[in-house]
C-alpha cells in the first residue's frame, strides 16, 4: 500500500481508537440526543399540578376563569375561596402555591392581584393575565353587543406584505428561515474548524516531541506525511459529523413520527435550501483544509507540547473573528463590511457561506471567493510543507514567526 | 566501497556543523564516528538518512545519491526516543516497518523473532510509556532493523542500558553485520568503539580530526601507556625525560610516554631501586587518543 494511504490511515484509525475521541464523541451525542428530545425532558420533571386559589368578589368570574384557565394549562387547578384569611394559611400549610383576587370597580372592567410566596414563576401568572384580558374582551363585546364577525376583526393583526425587487430574493419568511439554519450551520463551521486544527496540531507536536518525526520523515516526504495527517483527521471529522447528524435525525425522526411534513422541512431543510446544503459542505470543507493546513505548520514549528497552544492562538483568533463578523453580519447581510470580508480567504468560509445561504449572490461572486480559498490553500500547503520539513527537525524556544523564518531557511537549500 | 561520504560540509547561516567530512564504508563492515557533544555526529547521520541536504559536497550509497525512495533499505535509530508513547508495541512496530515498505504478515512475524531475541515478548501488548527506558531502547532498535536495511544508522545505541543488555544488543549488532549490513554508529564509550569497529572517525567541531582504521590509528598515535607499581616511592618518574603525562592510581602510577625506548630506560632505572610488583607497556587506548585529540582542541 502507498505510504500515503499508511499514514491517513495510521492517523484516523489511532485517533479513533484513543480515550478522549470517544469520550467526546459519547458526550456529544448523547447532547444531541439529549437536546432534540428536550420538551419530553422538561415534562419529564414537571409533571407537579399546581394549585391557585382564586377569591372572586365580582362573584360571577369564576366560572369563567376556570374555563379560560383549562384551555391554556391543564396542570393548573383553579380552586375558589372566600376570603383572604383562608388563602393566606393554605398558602402556609402549602396546600396552594398562589392565590388570585379578582375585583371590579367603576374604571376597571376587571382588575386581578396575584400573590405568591416567591415571584420567581411567572408562568402561571402571565397565564392568568392573559385569561383576565380575553374575558375583559368578552366582556366589553357583549356590553357594545359586537357580532362574532366583529371581534374576529379586531383581533386581527395587520399584515404587512414585504416585496423585493430583485428577482429570486428570499422573501421575509424565507429569510427567517434560512436565518435558524445559517446559524445552526456557521456554528458547526466555527466548532469544526476549532476542533480539528488544534488536533492536528497537537498531532504533529506530539510526534515531534517524541522524536517519531525523524524516523517518519526519513521514510514518507513532509508534504505526503502533513496532507496524509490533514486527511486522516478531516475523515475523523466526517465520521464524528456523520454520528452526530445521524443520532440527531434519528432521534428527532422519533419524535416526529406523527408529523406529515417530515424531518427535513422542520429543521428548514426545505428544497429551497437544498443549495445552501451544498455550499455548507463546500465551506466546512475548505474551511477546515485552510485551518488545518496552517495548524500543521504551526504545529512543526514548537518543541514542546505545552508551547502549542500559545502558538495557534492568534489562528484561533482568525477563526473567532470570522464568527463575530459573521453573528453580526446574519441580521444585515448584505452590508458591506460582509460582502468585502466574504473575499478575504480567513474569512470566507463563514462569511461567503452566511451570504449564500441568506441573499442571492451572483455565481461569479462564489466562484471567485471559492477560487481565491481554493488558491490560498495550495500556497499555503506550498508554505506550509516547506516549513514543516524544517520545522519538525528544529528544536528550540517558542518564538513562532522567529522559528517559521529558520525553519524555511532550514529547506531554502532543497 | 558502499557508503561514500564525499567532502560534505553543512552549514547553518553561518554556523558550520560539519566541515569536509570525506570518508567511505566498504559493505559489511561497522563504522564508528566519534565525536563530543555537538561536534556534527548527528548532523552527518541526518544527511545520510536524507533528512538534511549537504551544503557541499554529495553523499552516495553504492554511486547513488541517496534519497526517500531507498527508505526500505536504510534503518535509523536516533539518539533520543523516537516512539509514539501512546501506542502499543506492536503497533508501533508494525507501522515503521510498513512506512518502509513491509508487509503486515512479514512485520508480523519479524517482529515475534525480535521481541524473543531481546527477552520481552510480554511487552507487545503494552504501551511504550510504559515500558523502563532500556526496554523502550530495545523496541526503537527493533523498529530500525525490523525491515532488514542494508545500512542500519546507530546514534548511540547502548545509552541506558545495563551492562547485560549492552551485550545482548552488541551481539544483535555482530550478527547483522555478519549477514550483511553496513552500519555506521556513535558512541562516547570508546571501549564499545574499539571492540565493534574496524574503522572510525573522530570529529571535532565539525572537522574530522583522526579518522582510519584502529590498529593504523593506534601506531600513528605512537605514545606508549607505562604501568608502574612498586612498594617504593615513583615520584621521580614524573621528571623522566619522555615522561607526557601522569596519572596517580592506588597501587602506583601510569605514564604515557613518547615511544618504547622511554620504556625501556624506565625499567632499568627502576630495577636497582627494589622490588617492582608490576610493570607493563601497553597500547594506547581509543579513549586516550579521543582525550588527547578533541581535548586539545578545547584547551
Amino acid at each position: 500500500m502507498n505510504k500515503f494511504w499508511i499514514v491517513l490511515f495510521h492517523t484516523y484509525l489511532m485517533k479513533l481508537k484513543t480515550k478522549s475521541f470517544l469520550i467526546t464523541t459519547a458526550v456529544m451525542l448523547l447532547l444531541v440526543i439529549g437536546l432534540s428530545n428536550i420538551t419530553k425532558i422538561i415534562a419529564l420533571f414537571d409533571d407537579s399540578e399546581e394549585k391557585v386559589g382564586v377569591i372572586d368578589q365580582t362573584g360571577t368570574m369564576f366560572g369563567d376563569v376556570q374555563l379560560g384557565m383549562k384551555a391554556i394549562d391543564e396542570d393548573v387547578e383553579l380552586i375558589e375561596l372566600k376570603t383572604e384569611e383562608e388563602a393566606e394559611k393554605l398558602i402556609d400549610s402549602e396546600k396552594l402555591t398562589a392565590y388570585l383576587m379578582i375585583k371590579s370597580d367603576e374604571q376597571e372592567i376587571i382588575k386581578g392581584t396575584y400573590k405568591a410566596n416567591t415571584l420567581a414563576d411567572t408562568t402561571v401568572s402571565s397565564e392568568l393575565a392573559v385569561v383576565l384580558s380575553q374575558l375583559k374582551t368578552k366582556i366589553i363585546a357583549n356590553e357594545l353587543q359586537l357580532t362574532d364577525k366583529q371581534i374576529a376583526a379586531l383581533h386581527s393583526p395587520v399584515v404587512l406584505d414585504t416585496v423585493a425587487f430583485e428577482e429570486n430574493a428570499k422573501t421575509e419568511e424565507e429569510l427567517n428561515q434560512a436565518r435558524g439554519l445559517v446559524y445552526i450551520i456557521l456554528f458547526i463551521i466555527y466548532m469544526a474548524v476549532i476542533m480539528y486544527s488544534n488536533m492536528i496540531a497537537m498531532e504533529v507536536a506530539t510526534e515531534k516531541t517524541s522524536r517519531v518525526m525523524e524516523i517518519l520523515i526519513s521514510s514518507v516526504s513532509p508534504v505526503q506525511q502533513m496532507f496524509a495527517k490533514i486527511l486522516g483527521i478531516a475523515l475523523l471529522s466526517l465520521t464524528q459529523m456523520l454520528l452526530f447528524f445521524g443520532g440527531g435525525y434519528w432521534s428527532i425522526k422519533r419524535n416526529l413520527s406523527d408529523m406529515n411534513e417530515g424531518v427535513f422541512s422542520f429543521m428548514g431543510f426545505g428544497s429551497t435550501s437544498m443549495s445552501t446544503i451544498v455550499y455548507a459542505i463546500i465551506f466546512t470543507l475548505l474551511g477546515y483544509f485552510l485551518y488545518a493546513t496552517l495548524a500543521a505548520c504551526l504545529g512543526s514549528v514548537v518543541s514542546r507540547i505545552e508551547d502549542v497552544q500559545q502558538t495557534i492562538t492568534p489562528m484561533i483568533m482568525l477563526v473567532v473573528a470570522a464568527f463575530m463578523l459573521a453573528m453580526f453580519g446574519l441580521n444585515n447581510p448584505s452590508a458591506t463590511y460582509i460582502t468585502v470580508t466574504s473575499f478575504i480567504p480567513f474569512f470566507a468560509p463563514m462569511i461567503m457561506f452566511l451570504r449564500v445561504g441568506m441573499l442571492d449572490v451572483p455565481f461569479w461572486e462564489i466562484s471567485l471567493s471559492i477560487g481565491l480559498l481554493v488558491a490560498s490553500i495550495v500556497i499555503l500547503a506550498v508554505f506550509g510543507a516547506r516549513v514543516y520539513k524544517g520545522g519538525v527537525l528544529m528544536y528550540g524556544s517558542a518564538k513562532s514567526l522567529k522559528n517559521i523564518r529558520k525553519a524555511l531557511q532550514l529547506t531554502k537549500k532543497d | 566501497m558502499v557508503l561514500h561520504v564525499h567532502n560534505v560540509t553543512k552549514s547553518f547561516g553561518d554556523y558550520t556543523a560539519v566541515n569536509e567530512l570525506d570518508f567511505t564504508i566498504p559493505e559489511q563492515e561497522m563504522f564508528g564516528l566519534l565525536g563530543a557533544n555537538g561536534a556534527g555526529k548527528t548532523t552527518t547521520f541526518r544527511m545520510i538518512i536524507g533528512l538534511l541536504r549537504p551544503t557541499k559536497g554529495e553523499i552516495t550509497w553504492k554511486g547513488q545519491q541517496i534519497d526517500q525512495s531507498m527508505s526500505s533499505l536504510i534503518g535509523y535509530l536516533p539518539e533520543e526516543r523516537g516512539l509514539y508513547p501512546k501506542l502499543k508495541v506492536s503497533e508501533q512496530l508494525l507501522y515503521f516497518a510498513r512506512l518502509r515498505g513491509m508487509s503486515k504478515a512479514d512485520a508480523n512475524k519479524e517482529m515475534d523473532v525480535w521481541l524473543e531475541r531481546f527477552k520481552v515478548p510480554e511487552y507487545k501488548n503494552k504501551r511504550v510509556e510504559e515500558l523502563s527506558k532500556g526496554n523502550q531502547q530495545k523496541i526503537q532498535l527493533i523498529s530500525s532493523v525490523l525491515h532488514k536495511p542494508k545500512l542500519l544508522i546507530l546514534d548511540e545505541p547502548f545509552s541506558g542500558l545495563d551492562p547485560v543488555n549492552v551485550e545482548m544488543l552488541k551481539e544483535a549488532v555482530i550478527d547483522l553485520r555478519n549477514q550483511g549490513t553496513t552500519i555506521v554508529f556513535s558512541s562516547h564509550r570508546m571501549e564499545h568503539v574499539e571492540e565493534l569497529c574496524e574503522n572510525l572517525c573522530i570529529l571535532q567541531k565539525g572537522s574530522p580530526v583522526v579518522a582510519g582504521h584502529l590498529k593504523d590509528i593506534k601506531r600513528s598515535f605512537g605514545k606508549k601507556n607505562v604501568v608502574v607499581h612498586a612498594d617504593f616511592n615513583l615520584d621521580f618518574l614524573e621528571t623522566f625525560s619522555g615522561v607526557t603525562k601522569v596519572k596517580t592510581t592506588m597501587e602506583g602510577k601510569v605514564l604515557q610516554v613518547v615511544d618504547e625506548t622511554v620504556a625501556e630506560k624506565m625499567l632499568q632505572a627502576l630495577v636497582p631501586r627494589g622490588f617492582v610488583r608490576k610493570f607493563e607497556l601497553q597500547e594506547p587506548s581509543l579513549n586516550d587518543i579521543f582525550i588527547e585529540k578533541v581535548g586539545a582542541a578545547y584547551e
